[in-house]
């Protein structure tokens, strides 16, 4: 059997074995939601990560699964938002810089009701509107077409700005990977956010400690990071970004800053929840095969 | 009034200032050369609605992306080797890809850029941004045409690029020249061969066509401001009633006006072309007038581009 055989019938299983099924439940609708709550939406997001990654045969689970808990606190807590408006101008906006983690995006926006769940399956097939990396043509509640990294933070600063021009209310909230970080174009934009004073947005790095040849630390080292931010005028809020309560905590505090930007550096495990996944640079940017979604699945119950 | 020279910098940098004045959303960026590309002006008189952003390229063409995206129209301005050099991507995927109402306006295209030299002069621009799908990309020929098009891009929704020169340049339009988009403008009639350029070599061409014109050689001369989308009936009109073409560019041979129009005339009407631009090189320091004779984009270049595709065409 030739690789691409192989890969073939790898992704032919897997897409056998994740039915629609593993889709389903969903919150009746988006809002505020205890913390136990949101627990259990994480832990389907994380359902959701692994199916549709396994079906497509292809995707980025590691850096999904991290950012999971800084989306669900942030939709389901921090967010003015209208699923059913995605266009509303007044909205509170989410920018995912790091493109790679649309898997993750498409889960929460499809628990939120923006998509219906059962579109999740369709991830990276031609046609979906659920493109490998996010793209705004396409996905309701998609704010920008990510995947070249290092562009979102420029792009939240231009949304933050015509929201000052305006005297509109919304906050602009961006994730960024860690990783992501060493692309300069961050730097250019952490000193303008600064420069120009917009306390209406937040950065939010997903501090998962690792890039795809490894840990950043030995790939291109990027301490001390929190003083790299501070340094660059930015106020620091440090966080485990497992722990919804924490999180939570942050965005109000962060709502509380005048006169800078706030960057919350979330503290998180690449591949969180799946313990084959967890600290494994190997699942950057690979899919399970149809055994490890079984496996995975199963740990997620 | 014609011949006289004007600067289509300032021209952009007081076309702005009107612009600004009657639409509240119209925002500019700058990185650092505001006093040299005219958004100066702007600044000055909207100071609230001028974001300069230093010298950080990428992270401009992005808050202009993020400024688009909310509603406001920005025109975004640096010299024109930094954007698209600078921030390809950036301009790629955070304004051509989603098709944001960004306007790029860059100054100091060309080799006319003069003693700068190789690291100021934009000969890879027009192909650059030309690859990208959406984009309109318009090189005025003189003031008068900078400040309509300046115009037509606030006017128009999606991404738009206009390259300006940095040298003052004569009018060859007069003051009642309505600017259309997508339009070639006929400058000169004639059957012999039609000489299609844009920018500074606008009047290059029009000098040729009446050198050659003494000669007994009547040429049609073309100004395609607009680069993209290109006026494709003017082009094969070209082709089919004078049956041979001369384009002529400040910009490399490869990827601009030149290869634009033989996309067509290749694809429509088949007929012998010469390409009147900078070679597969890199300029250097001199003075403006030194380099474009040095690079083979005058009048004279043009006349002999011009006698050599009626030789091949049989007469």
């Amino acid at each position: 059997m030739s690789l691409s055989e192989m890969e073939d019938s790898l992704s032919k299983a897997s897409a056998d074995n994740v039915s629609a099924e593993a889709f389903s439940s969903s919150v009746a609708e988006a809002g505020q939601l205890s913390v136990t709550e949101m627990e259990a939406v994480a832990k389907r997001l994380r359902r959701h990560i692994i199916s549709m990654i396994g079906r497509a045969g292809s995707g980025h689970p590691g850096g999904s699964l991290s950012s999971v808990e800084i989306v669900t606190a942030l939709y389901f807590r921090a967010l003015k938002h209208k699923p059913q408006e995605p266009s509303w101008s007044d909205r509170d906006r989410f920018i995912l810089s790091k493109g790679h983690a649309a898997p993750m995006l498409y889960s929460v926006l499809a628990e939120c009701g923006y998509l219906p769940l059962d579109e999740l399956t369709t991830l990276r097939q031609l046609d979906t509107r659920l493109q490998g990396h996010t793209d705004c043509t396409v996905t309701p509640g998609v704010e920008m077409s990510a995947g070249a990294l290092g562009q979102g933070l420029s792009f939240a600063i231009g949304v933050a700005l015509a929201g000052r021009l305006n005297s509109q209310k919304y906050r602009v909230y961006v994730l960024l990977g860690d990783g992501e970080c060493n692309e300069g174009q961050v730097w250019e934009a952490a000193m303008a956010a600064a420069h120009f004073k917009l306390d209406n947005l937040v950065a939010i790095v997903d501090n998962n400690g690792q890039q795809i040849d490894g840990w950043n630390r030995e790939v291109m080292n990027l301490d001390p990071f929190n003083k790299k931010w501070q340094a660059f005028g930015w106020r620091v809020i440090e966080v485990d970004g497992h722990d919804l309560t924490r999180l939570i905590d942050a965005y109000e505090q962060a709502k509380l800053v005048k006169g800078q930007p706030v960057v919350i550096i979330a503290h998180t495990i690449k591949g969180k929840g799946v313990s084959f996944m967890e600290n494994n640079p190997d699942f950057h940017g690979k899919a399970p095969n149809a055994e490890q979604v079984k496996i995975a699945l199963k740990e997620l119950e | 009034m014609p011949g006289q020279e004007v600067s289509l910098r300032e021209t952009y940098g007081k076309t702005l200032v009107e612009l600004g004045r009657e639409n509240p959303d119209i925002v500019v960026l700058d990185a650092d050369l505001s006093r040299s590309t005219m958004t100066c002006f702007f600044a000055k008189e909207f100071p609230n609605r001028f974001f300069d952003c230093g010298i950080a390229e990428q992270n401009m063409a992005g808050i202009a992306a993020g400024l688009a995206a909310s509603g406001k129209i920005p025109f975004a301005s640096t010299f024109a080797v930094f954007a698209p050099g600078r921030c390809f991507d950036q301009i790629r995927m955070s304004i051509a890809q989603p098709g944001r109402n960004v306007k790029l306006v860059t100054t100091h295209g060309g080799i006319s850029v003069g003693e700068d030299g190789t690291s100021h002069q934009s000969i890879e621009d027009l192909s650059l941004i030309g690859s990208l799908p959406g984009f309109t990309v318009v090189v005025p020929a003189d003031a008068i045409e900078t400040a309509q098009a300046v115009r037509a891009a606030a006017a128009s929704y999606g991404p738009f690029y206009i390259r300006l020169c940095r040298p003052k340049l004569p009018l060859v339009n007069n003051q009642d020249y309505r600017f259309n988009p997508g339009k070639a403008v006929t400058m000169k009639s004639g059957k012999r061969a039609t000489i299609i350029a844009i920018g500074i070599m606008v009047v290059a061409a029009v000098e040729a066509a009446d050198n050659l014109k003494r000669e007994g050689i009547d040429c049609r001369v073309l100004n395609m401001s607009t680069l993209k989308p290109v006026d494709e009936a003017a082009i094969i009109k070209a082709a089919t009633e004078t049956g041979a073409i001369v384009t002529a560019e400040e910009h490399l041979e490869h990827g601009g006006l030149g290869s634009i129009v033989a996309g067509v005339v290749v694809k429509h009407h088949p007929v012998p072309m010469e390409i009147v631009a900078v070679k597969d090189t890199y300029a250097k320091s001199g003075k403006p007038g030194e380099l474009l004779q040095r690079y083979g984009l005058t009048a004279k270049d043009i006349e002999q581009a011009v006698r050599g595709v009626i030789k091949r065409k049989g007469g």
